[in-house]
């Protein structure tokens, strides 16, 4: 599923919003992610999941091809841990 | 650094103040929204979410795993995990964001 597709579904469900509407919800439901990301904060929704940032220190890298070493910056990286009830969603009934 | 933790009320409540939805359809869009991606990903879609990222599903063979505390071998059942890829565009705002943040601490 894309973008698009769930925005479809949920305009489907909600006939009386606007499809630009519902563009809208979902562009500022995961912008809202993002920027409390970007401020370090946490995002967690219970039985879906929980986003989270990690710091990785600078570091020397080597350019595998060549050798050489390259200083890697310091930076944040996002990671997504998911709920347990998605996990267990996601594991019952056949495996298509 | 934040500290806080965002949850479906504050997703909620961004809804009311920028779409200018009320707060109970506000709820129950947020729901919504995130019953379809676990629907799509519990039917084993993956969910590509373009300036966000992708949600894929990876298929886990069964393996030998240990009990830490006592050392007995126990078979990890095969199962389903879930991966999730940021975008470049979130990496970029998370880094260009908290980049912000050091210097303000400083």
């Amino acid at each position: 599923m894309i973008k698009s597709e769930l925005i479809q579904k949920i305009s489907a469900t909600n006939a009386h919003l606007y499809h630009r509407d519902v563009e809208r919800i979902v562009n500022v439901i995961f912008g809202e992610i993002v920027d409390a990301l970007a401020r370090g904060d946490r995002v967690e929704l219970r039985g879906f999941g929980a986003f989270r940032v990690k710091y990785r220190a600078p570091r020397i890298g080597r350019n595998p091809r060549t050798g050489a070493s390259v200083s890697v910056d310091e930076k944040f990286v996002p990671f997504f841990k998911t709920g347990k009830e998605l996990r267990e969603r996601m594991n019952q009934g056949d495996a298509d | 650094m934040g500290s806080k933790t965002l949850t479906r009320a504050d997703l909620a409540e961004a809804l009311v103040d920028k779409v200018g939805l009320p707060r109970n359809e506000s709820q129950e869009l947020v729901e919504l929204v995130l019953s379809e991606i676990s629907n799509a990903l519990a039917d084993g879609e993956p969910v590509k979410l373009s300036s966000f990222g992708s949600f894929g599903i990876r298929e886990k063979g069964e393996r030998i795993g240990r009990n830490p505390k006592t050392g007995e071998e126990v078979p990890i059942t095969p199962r389903r995990v879930l991966v999730f890829r940021p975008s470049n565009i979130m990496k970029d705002r998370i880094n260009a964001g908290l980049a912000q943040h050091r210097k303000a601490a400083e």
